[in-house]
């Protein structure tokens, strides 16, 4: 740990600043409450918002594991861990649950999560009506207003386009009967996981908004009655541990057109083939 | 009988200019209003006043509204304001990409005001939105298009039919036939004239285009500084024009 630094990168002004926003979004679910979003040692787009949300809700004892796309080995996910690493000092692990706070972008671990957890997101876009209302006066005025048509309007067009429901991620959902909120680009397979007994925190730094879900806050994704929510997912079992039920990628293995389905999230994988559950392609010394 | 809307001293200021002055009217169900008089008379600041789009310096706007009787809407809570001009107010914009959702297809244009109120079953809208395109003259295979690719006639038409879908009962209009070429004014004012009488819409037409009013108002007001210099019958107003600048009006047309 560099000693150059406060614990864990900001400021204590800062982080109480932040822990009020997010005392405010917990007690408002879905609610976007504007912070005083602060320039962090990473470009937008990298985590700023979940970097700054886990900054403060961090102490020395937390065991922190950060997810990028579910694999804790890329780009972001190492990068992030090894900021905290430095400039709080924090144990760091990939066992989603060991750790006591995860960040992660665009993904929810599949193993279930505890009371005692706080799951951090990362958010590129807060405003779920952003693409069909670009003023911000206005869609702040249709969420006091509870104006929610417009996002119908974006289902609707997907129908009329595609056949279906198009949306595949970042798939609008309505917390508590109030808000309707953006739950970051999620894959819409994780919206019905978000009724669960972590506490999920919501950053979006660049656009400088906090917002969040307690446990078990009724989180509903949006639908039409003859077009019901469909969280799907690949029709296949993971390559690797022959996990059904899990979230997967699909990985390109030549240019025949071949190709294997794992699961995204890779602490789920392991710790399955670890427990000796074997896909049709996992080699046996894996 | 109760006006559906009753307007009194209604004034508009902008600074020290004056927008349109103690403006008051009342508007029975089923009636057409025009608003005449050259650029710059007031006539749009006034429609607009009415339709809340810019707020009144004083005056009441009285509207008899469905479940509460008259109200005023300019003291009413912003969300019941907002309620009520997506059900039962219309507005048809001059230009009508002021008034359409240009990247969002057709029908989802027609459809967006119906998912505004509840409407969450895809069949029903979608078949709401292919039964008014047909209403506008518009065809049903259209209905997946956006309205970018459609010309102005038919982008004014689909305008119309976005804000009628859910069967208001006051339509405000600010230059509906402006920038239309002749035909196309002469289809237009067709159409909005069979869909007023057909659902028994009150409308207030705002112009500065004589034939318009002549074919679709009932009464007619004329504006001059923000004022109100003549008001009566239509056609009593453009053929026995009493104040001296509707006379200069009336005569400016040409005749062809």
């Amino acid at each position: 740990m560099s000693d150059d630094y406060n614990f864990a990168y900001l400021d204590e002004q800062t982080k109480r600043m932040i822990r009020r926003a997010i005392l405010k979004a917990l007690a408002v679910p879905g609610y976007q409450v504007p912070f005083a979003s602060r320039e962090m040692p990473m470009p937008y787009g990298w985590g700023t918002g979940g970097v700054q949300v886990t900054a403060a809700t961090l102490t020395p004892d937390d065991r922190l594991k950060v997810i990028d796309q579910g694999a804790d080995d890329t780009t972001n996910a190492v990068s992030i861990r090894k900021f905290f690493e430095r400039t709080a000092g924090v144990e760091v692990v990939t066992s989603t649950s060991e750790a006591s706070i995860i960040q992660t972008r665009h993904r929810i671990p599949e193993e279930p999560l505890s009371d005692d957890q706080i799951l951090v997101y990362q958010v590129p876009i807060p405003e779920p009506l952003r693409f069909l209302e670009p003023r911000e006066s206005e869609t702040r005025k249709m969420h006091a207003l509870e104006e929610y048509g417009l996002m119908h309007v974006k289902l609707y067009e997907d129908i009329a386009r595609h056949g279906h429901i198009a949306t595949a991620y970042a798939y609008p959902v309505k917390v508590e009967g109030r808000y309707v909120m953006d739950p970051s680009p999620i894959p819409k397979f994780d919206n019905p996981k978000m009724e669960m007994a972590a506490i999920q925190l919501f950053g979006a730094g660049r656009e400088q908004r906090i917002y969040a879900l307690p446990p078990w806050t009724r989180v509903v994704s949006l639908d039409f009655e003859d077009h019901p929510f469909d969280p799907s997912k690949a029709e296949h079992p993971c390559a690797l541990c022959g996990a059904a039920d899990s979230y997967l990628d699909e990985v390109i293995t030549d240019d025949q057109g071949g190709r294997m389905f794992v699961c995204s999230d890779t602490d789920y994988c392991e710790s399955r083939r670890a427990a000796g559950h074997r896909g049709e392609l996992a080699e046996d010394a894996a | 009988m109760t006006p559906l809307l009753s307007v009194r001293n209604i004034t508009k200021r902008y600074g020290p200019h004056l927008g349109c002055g103690d403006i008051s009217f009342d508007l029975y169900p089923g009636e057409v209003m025009g608003i005449v008089g050259e650029s710059g008379s007031g006539k749009s600041t006034l429609l607009n006043c009415l339709a809340t789009h810019i707020p009144a310096d004083s005056g009441q706007v009285i509207f008899d509204t469905r479940a509460d009787g008259p109200r005023d809407v300019l003291r009413m809570p912003e969300a019941a304001r907002r309620m009520l001009s997506r059900t039962d107010w219309a507005f048809v914009h001059q230009h009508a990409r002021d008034g359409l959702r240009m990247g969002v297809s057709a029908g989802g244009n027609i459809g967006e005001r119906l998912m505004a109120v509840g409407g969450r079953n895809y069949g029903t809208i979608r078949a709401a939105a292919g039964d008014w395109l047909g209403r506008v003259e518009i065809s049903e295979s259209r209905i997946d298009d956006r309205p970018s690719t459609f010309s102005g006639g038919m982008q004014q038409r689909l305008q119309i039919a976005r804000n009628l879908v859910t069967g208001p009962r006051l339509i405000f209009m600010d230059e509906p036939t402006g920038g239309l070429d002749v035909s196309v004014q002469a289809r237009l004012l067709d159409l909005l004239r069979g869909l007023v009488r057909d659902m028994g819409l009150s409308a207030i037409v705002v112009t500065h285009d004589l034939a318009v009013v002549r074919l679709l108002a009932h009464r007619l007001m004329v504006m001059k500084d923000g004022h109100v210099v003549e008001s009566g019958l239509t056609d009593q107003v453009l053929d026995d024009p009493q104040h001296g600048y509707t006379q200069l009006l009336v005569s400016s047309v040409l005749q062809v």
